[in-house]
């Protein structure tokens, strides 16, 4: 046989699914509302906090300690 | 329109992979890390009795609706991310097909987001930590997470210029190579954390720490493998030229080729 390697169960041709211009507003809204959402889960009420109190800490609290971040 | 129509079906098929993967995180982290949460509790309470006002949140709750709130958001938020780093890094970042750049970015994710921080700053249950600290812990984390991130970053420029100079294999070892010296420089220079109450079970420590890793698996790799195979399937319905570059059956996979 020839000695070509392409393994078609492996490769795809290298053309890039869209221009990255293209991405640039979906990256930056959903960046965003993700930063908000991990800060939700990992952080308020720790070190910083937005709403008052510890219910926000609490309720999500095993998941805290679980998924690593700094709790108390 | 075209690119629009993509990036929307992965964007879906992201957040529906993350969902999946939240529920699962939440079943997994239910039998594996809520013991050693329990037992890491019942020490806290037996140095220092708990007063008697309710708590805010029962513990039943914590462990059931509470985790699963947690896992489920954590999840669909990393899914949506990780749908669109998909999307940049398909056909510009090697040129593998989309199942196997999905699997192929989810490892590549859990070690720089989840394994390279947790070296240096590993989780903790509860009782192990200071309260006073929880500042300085909060920000050493997420300075150690970006350092991680931005040696990612750095290593994907060193590789597409290794690449083409020394072909992909050796290039790829180079980048690699490139990550761990500049995550470890980092790890080095950030200060250490050295918290821990005198008689807390070590046993019970490197279980707890072993669950976490455990919980972050079970994200990595649904996202990866059910992300990636659901990918393929969509990039094949709006790129049929692509689809047959890519064949699926297990026969035609086996089959010698030239």
């Amino acid at each position: 046989m020839s000695d070509t390697t392409f393994t078609p169960e492996l490769e795809a041709p290298s053309v890039p699914l869209m221009p990255l211009s293209d991405l640039i507003p979906y990256a930056l809204l959903t960046a965003l509302l993700a930063i908000i959402l991990f800060y939700f889960v990992g952080a308020e009420e720790g070190a910083t906090s937005v709403f008052p109190g510890m219910t926000m800490h609490e309720w999500v609290h095993d998941a805290r300690h679980l998924l690593g971040f700094p709790c108390h | 329109m075209d690119s629009q129509k993509i990036v929307r079906g992965l964007l879906i098929r992201g957040m529906l992979a993350g969902l999946a993967a939240g529920v699962l995180m939440w079943a997994f982290g239910y039998l594996f890390g809520e013991p050693h949460i329990r037992d890491a509790i019942a020490f806290e309470e037996s140095i220092s009795p708990p007063s008697n006002e309710a708590p805010l949140v029962s513990r039943t709750m914590q462990e059931s609706l509470g985790l699963l709130t947690g896992t489920v958001v954590y999840a669909i938020a990393a899914g949506g991310v990780f749908a669109l780093v998909f999307a940049a890094v398909f056909g510009r970042v090697g040129h593998a097909r989309p199942r196997v750049t999905a699997a192929t970015l989810g490892l590549v994710a859990f070690v720089v987001i989840v394994f390279v921080p947790f070296l240096k700053y590993p989780s903790n249950p509860p009782a192990v930590s200071l309260d006073e600290t929880i500042g300085f812990r909060t920000r050493t984390y997420f300075v150690m997470l970006l350092l991680s991130l931005v040696a990612a970053f750095a290593a994907l420029r060193i590789g597409r210029d290794a690449v083409k100079r020394l072909g992909t294999w050796n290039g790829t070892l180079v980048a690699v190579a490139g990550y761990v010296v500049l995550a470890g420089i980092a790890s080095v220079l950030m200060p250490a954390v050295k918290e821990m109450p005198e008689g807390f079970s070590p046993e019970l420590l490197y279980s707890f720490r072993l669950s976490t890793l455990g919980t972050h698996a079970v994200l990595y790799a649904t996202l990866g493998l059910g992300f990636g195979a659901l990918a393929e399937r969509w990039i094949s319905q709006v790129r049929p030229a692509a689809a047959g570059t890519y064949r699926t059956s297990s026969l035609s996979a086996g089959a010698p080729h030239s």
